[in-house]
């Protein structure tokens, strides 16, 4: 199974962002203060956000390397990012949403797969309505199918479960576990909450002010923050 | 109806059949328009803007001229158009499509503008990471997201183009075929002292052009509504 690995030099005005991350597959949550530049990680490695210097590779496969001029597009990376406000497509409904992201397969098979990944999420029901009817921990799940249509080799998640109650934030985190382990890709996974972090997490990263402060196994790290923050 | 009888409808028939083939153009130019305005990227766009949007301040005689220097029999276009088709585009039915949808033109870009920036960023970038080449990203997302602005743009577009008379009677003259357009057509009749005429056009381009922007804003509500 292929590790993400990632060195990023990003530069905004007084902002600087310098992180070297080496994530194997599982779950490395990533932590900091807001500000610290977490989302801006995310966006990199998506390719929606480009750095002034830096390379990121999945396994063999380089998807930037701004010193050989390698950048592989938005739209190439086979990846799955699930936004903090989930950005669910209105206009579509949930079958529609999760279908969208399923350009490698047939036409004619769409629906079917897009109804078992919605089924497999725990909301098959949901398929003919649009996302303005979903409740909260219902748009998170089609979310998840959505983000899984693609087959990824990489996950992204920003906040996902920041709004949500403390049970339905453990199902999901639970169901995100599953759904790791049977992929056996990296997953990035933002939060701020260190018992999100202790439910999900194999490694945790803490990033402040754009540098990384404290990496490696979670029981260890978040140990560490949550010494400090007392 | 008492003024139904005395009006001739052809002014006010013309009128819509060029209104309507210059809310045509300017929805496909507009749209176009408003995709290449919204890339924050693209070179001079404030330059480009401004000279789209150009005709909401030229006096429309102005606007006009300018089509004529650019169109007409003289003008390499207008020699070129002449060859194609066997007919110039001045003092035609093709310049009162001209005249009109240039004028209405940055209605239509502005309209669309608020449409497209309105559409959350986020939608883009999810769409793009499920493998959306920005082509399939307009059509899908954007465009079916913007189409409140779309419908408003088609509407103002329409109605302005209906009332045009500077640069129509520039580029394309006082008649087509004999016909003048609504707008030259209640001129006209003033200037003869047909009052009847001139109120009962009035009454009807009015109707039309109200009616129009109610259906307008009842559907682009509608629009909100359902993609809220």
């Amino acid at each position: 199974m292929a590790s993400l690995v990632a060195k990023i030099r990003l530069y905004r005005g007084e902002f600087a962002l310098e992180v070297e991350l080496d994530c194997p597959p599982g779950i490395t949550c990533v932590m900091g203060p807001s500000g610290a530049g977490k989302s801006t990680i995310l966006a990199v490695l998506a390719g929606l956000a480009l750095p002034d210097a830096g390379r990121i590779a999945l396994g063999d496969e380089v998807w930037l390397d701004r010193a050989r001029g390698i950048e592989v597009p938005v739209h190439a990376r086979r990846l799955a990012y699930v936004f903090q406000g989930l950005a669910l497509f209105p206009h579509m409904t949930a079958l529609g949403n999760v279908m969208y992201g399923m350009t490698d397969v047939v036409r004619g098979d769409r629906p079917r797969k897009a109804q078992a990944l919605l089924d497999r999420v725990g909301v098959g029901y949901l398929a003919r309505r649009r996302p303005r009817t979903f409740s909260g921990g219902e748009a998170q799940r089609v979310a998840l199918a959505r983000a899984l249509a693609r087959s990824p080799k990489l996950m992204l998640l920003d906040e996902p479960f920041s709004a949500l109650d403390r049970e339905l934030r453990a199902q999901l985190t639970a169901l995100v576990r599953e759904l790791v382990a049977e992929l056996g890709v990296p997953l990035v996974h933002i939060t701020h909450s260190i018992a999100e972090a202790r439910l999900l997490a194999d490694q945790v990263v803490r990033i402040d002010r754009g540098k990384v402060s404290a990496c490696g196994v979670a029981a260890e790290v978040l140990a560490n923050i949550a010494t400090m923050e007392e | 109806m008492w003024w139904a009888s005395a009006i001739d409808w052809a002014p006010l028939w013309l009128s819509l059949q060029i209104a309507s083939l210059s809310t045509i153009v300017t929805l496909i130019t507009g749209t176009g328009f408003s995709l290449l305005l919204a890339w924050r990227r693209l070179p001079a766009r404030h330059l480009i803007d401004a000279v789209v949007s150009a005709p909401l301040v030229l006096p429309p005689t102005v606007l006009g001229y300018y089509l004529l220097v650019v169109l007409g029999r003289g003008s390499a276009i207008g020699r070129g158009w002449d060859r194609l088709f066997g007919q110039p585009i001045v003092f035609t039915f093709t310049g009162a499509v001209i005249a009109a949808s240039v004028g209405s033109l940055p209605l239509v870009v502005r309209s669309i503008r608020l449409g497209i920036e309105s559409v959350e960023p986020n939608l883009i970038a999810a769409a793009r990471t499920l493998g959306a080449r920005p082509v399939r990203v307009v059509v899908t997302v954007v465009l079916p997201l913007a189409a409140p602005g779309l419908v408003a743009g088609a509407m103002l577009g329409f109605a302005r183009a209906l009332g045009d008379y500077g640069a129509t009677q520039m580029l394309a003259g006082a008649r087509i075929d004999g016909t003048p357009t609504a707008s030259i057509f209640v001129m006209e009749q003033l200037l003869a002292n047909h009052d009847d005429q001139v109120f009962a056009m009035s009454l009807a381009t009015t109707i039309v052009g109200v009616t129009l922007l109610y259906f307008a804003n009842r559907l682009t509500h509608r629009l909100h509504h359902h993609r809220a």
